[in-house]
């Protein structure tokens, strides 16, 4: 137990106690937010968003970052319902998932193999997402109604009225942490972070690393993508813009470092609570988007000048 | 001559994207059915001008190793605020604009600031106050639509002496009254000096937070400049959060496109103004061509990947393999 609470360390604290904080506050202007039903239905919200922020961790302690979410996401979706249409209901989240790999193996390819700053790189990709997603649509009228499984899975709550998506989430994050903790890789992910050229010579394959976690993160976007359409009943153009933003903030609340080789996924997890929370209270409190948006952007600013401030430079 | 080879080598991105600008354009002249004629040239850089005024805004901060993710928010809030303030009789229209160019700057300024005494990373300090700077805008401009000063618009979209388009001239404006004289002053060279080794230039007595400062500043005022030049192209404003996200993600395209390193250190503004001029002549090239609508998108994602990726060509020409890693 105590070594537990070591291992959480300070920006995961407060992150956690800003949750609470916000809860609490909350509870003062009505007290639904502290029904179960609330919280559950937030956690629904934040699962899709856990999702992409999962793959953007990874990128993220390498040291990179990964601009191709918000059509990567809409790939997900979007190929997800077209290949029921084409081939039948199995095919959709597979299919789905497949494309967001393909799309993130050719991200990290850019990264390690071209070395391409990969702000600009998965900028470019995202791109060219965008432009095979506007073909697809365009000639032939494809499916884009979402198979029973993908609605299943998003929608139904089976289990403790714990919805579906939140328990794929719980998976997604053992499987991430299990690897980040227990395995070479997650190590190497750690070490390329800090230093890529030590990692380098010291025997890690780290193309190999880029590529794997470029990929992981494709598709994590593609498999929010698809539980998105799931969610909606429809896969549609530019379902993953909201997506981008948040992510990459959730993940750097949670106390990872932007420039890489720090952080922990249970941080990652408080700040896609956290960020679900913010927006879920304020649009309840019925605030115009213009104020939503400076809370938004104040709240992080705030809350990185409180535990994310970086080393003054002395030589 | 010495010399001479080391300025060539040393701007070699510039000179690559100057070329690549000059053959597409004549392409698409070539191919115009109307040819090189005056309002084909006052559209063309109409367009062309405010993604140049963005792209060069985006350059400071990247000189400086940093990066601005709100510059199209900056864009979308002096947009906003020009299309309420900068009308009316001329003492009015000159009090507006100076008015627009100071929040511009001071945008930038509060970047600037949270980077140097906050020390939070650029990346995701821009990416809040962008969010911010947004929500002002909304407050600003709930719905599209505003007015501006009619005809000093039309002067500002039109040509001088019917031959060079005004907005031109206002961009080599910003070029030799701003980034030239502050590329070449300390507090200039101080940027890529922290750009390209931070705590070398702390060593060596450069004001490392000054420099900074001016940058991101700078970076607001020229967002500012590019802000009310939308202002005098559309007539009205629109807080528009993609509008605002394109420009941001097109600036740093741009400023790659131009030569600038995005590690800092290297480059200038006036390769993103080319790099800028090289982005928009693709979307007219796509024009001329005809290509059916649906590929465009297609194309345009497939040359921007091209585009960014011409500078792997460096990687296929190293020996020693630990120099990827710098």
């Amino acid at each position: 137990m105590q070594k537990f609470l070591k291992s959480i360390d300070k920006p995961v604290a407060i992150a956690f106690g800003f949750i609470i904080v916000l809860l609490l506050a909350g509870s003062l202007y009505s007290s639904n937010f502290l029904s179960a039903n609330y919280l559950l239905q937030q956690l629904q919200v934040a699962a899709f968003l856990g999702l992409v922020a999962s793959g953007v961790m990874l990128v993220i302690l390498l040291g990179h970052i990964d601009l191709s979410i918000p059509w990567l996401v809409t790939v997900g979706g979007m190929m997800s319902t077209a290949a029921a249409g084409w081939w039948g209901p199995e095919w959709a989240i597979p299919f789905g998932v497949f494309c967001g790999l393909i799309f993130g193996v050719i991200n990290g390819l850019g990264v390690a193999i071209l070395r391409v700053p990969s702000m600009i790189f998965t900028l470019g990709i995202n791109a060219v997402a965008q432009g095979v997603m506007v073909l697809h649509t365009g000639g032939f009228a494809p499916q884009d109604h979402a198979t029973d499984l993908m609605h299943w899975l998003a929608v139904e709550r089976v289990v403790l009225g714990i919805p579906n998506a939140v328990f794929i989430w719980a998976l997604l994050g053992i499987v991430i942490v299990v690897m980040l903790k227990r395995t070479p890789l997650g190590r190497y992910i750690y070490a390329i972070g800090n230093q890529e050229g030590a990692t380098y010579l010291s025997g890690v394959n780290t193309k190999l690393v880029i590529i794997t976690c470029f990929a992981i993160s494709g598709m994590c976007s593609a498999l929010a993508g698809v539980l998105l359409a799931g969610y909606s009943n429809k896969g549609y153009q530019a379902m993953g813009d909201p997506y981008l933003l948040p992510a990459i903030a959730a993940v750097v609340l949670g106390g990872t470092h932007i420039l890489g080789g720090r952080g922990s996924y249970l941080g990652t997890i408080a700040g896609v609570i956290l960020i679900s929370l913010l927006q879920s209270i304020l649009s309840v409190m019925q605030m115009p988007e213009a104020g939503r948006q400076i809370i938004y952007g104040c709240v992080i600013v705030g809350m990185l000048l409180v535990y994310g401030r970086g080393q003054k430079v002395l030589g | 001559m010495k010399n001479m080879k080391l300025r060539i080598s040393q701007s070699q991105g510039l000179l690559i994207a100057i070329t690549v600008f000059v053959l597409m354009f004549t392409l698409y002249i070539t191919n115009h059915p109307a040819g090189l004629t005056v309002p084909v040239a006052t559209t063309a850089a109409n367009k062309a001008v405010l993604l140049a005024l963005v792209a060069m805004a985006q350059t400071l901060p990247v000189l400086t190793g940093g990066l601005d993710l709100s510059v199209g928010m900056i864009f979308i809030l002096t947009n906003c605020l020009a299309s309420t303030i900068v009308s009316g009789d001329p003492l009015q229209t000159a009090f507006g604009i100076v008015v627009v160019l100071l929040v511009g700057a001071l945008a930038g300024f509060v970047n600037g600031a949270i980077v140097v005494y906050g020390r939070l990373q650029p990346i995701i300090t821009t990416l809040a106050t962008g969010a911010v700077y947004y929500g002002i805008a909304l407050l600003i401009r709930p719905v599209p639509g505003g007015e501006v000063q009619e005809d000093l618009a039309d002067f500002m979209t039109y040509t001088v002496f019917d031959v060079i388009p005004t907005s031109l001239l206002l961009l080599l404006a910003v070029v030799l009254i701003i980034w030239l004289p502050f590329r070449n002053s300390v507090v200039g060279r101080g940027c890529y000096a922290v750009g390209s080794a931070e705590g070398a230039a702390y060593m060596s007595g450069v004001s490392i937070d000054r420099s900074k400062l001016a940058a991101y500043t700078l970076s607001g005022l020229l967002a500012g400049v590019a802000g009310l030049m939308l202002t005098f192209v559309t007539f009205s404003g629109e807080a528009s959060a993609s509008i605002g996200g394109t420009y941001t993600l097109n600036s740093i395209a741009a400023v790659v496109i131009g030569g600038t390193s995005l590690y800092g250190g290297a480059g200038g503004a006036i390769g993103s103004i080319f790099g800028a001029f090289i982005l928009r002549t693709i979307d007219d090239l796509l024009f001329v061509f005809d290509l059916p609508p649906l590929w465009q998108p297609l194309f345009q994602g497939v040359v921007l990947l091209s585009a960014v990726s011409l500078g792997a060509a460096r990687v296929f020409r190293i020996k020693n393999r630990l120099e990827l890693f710098n």
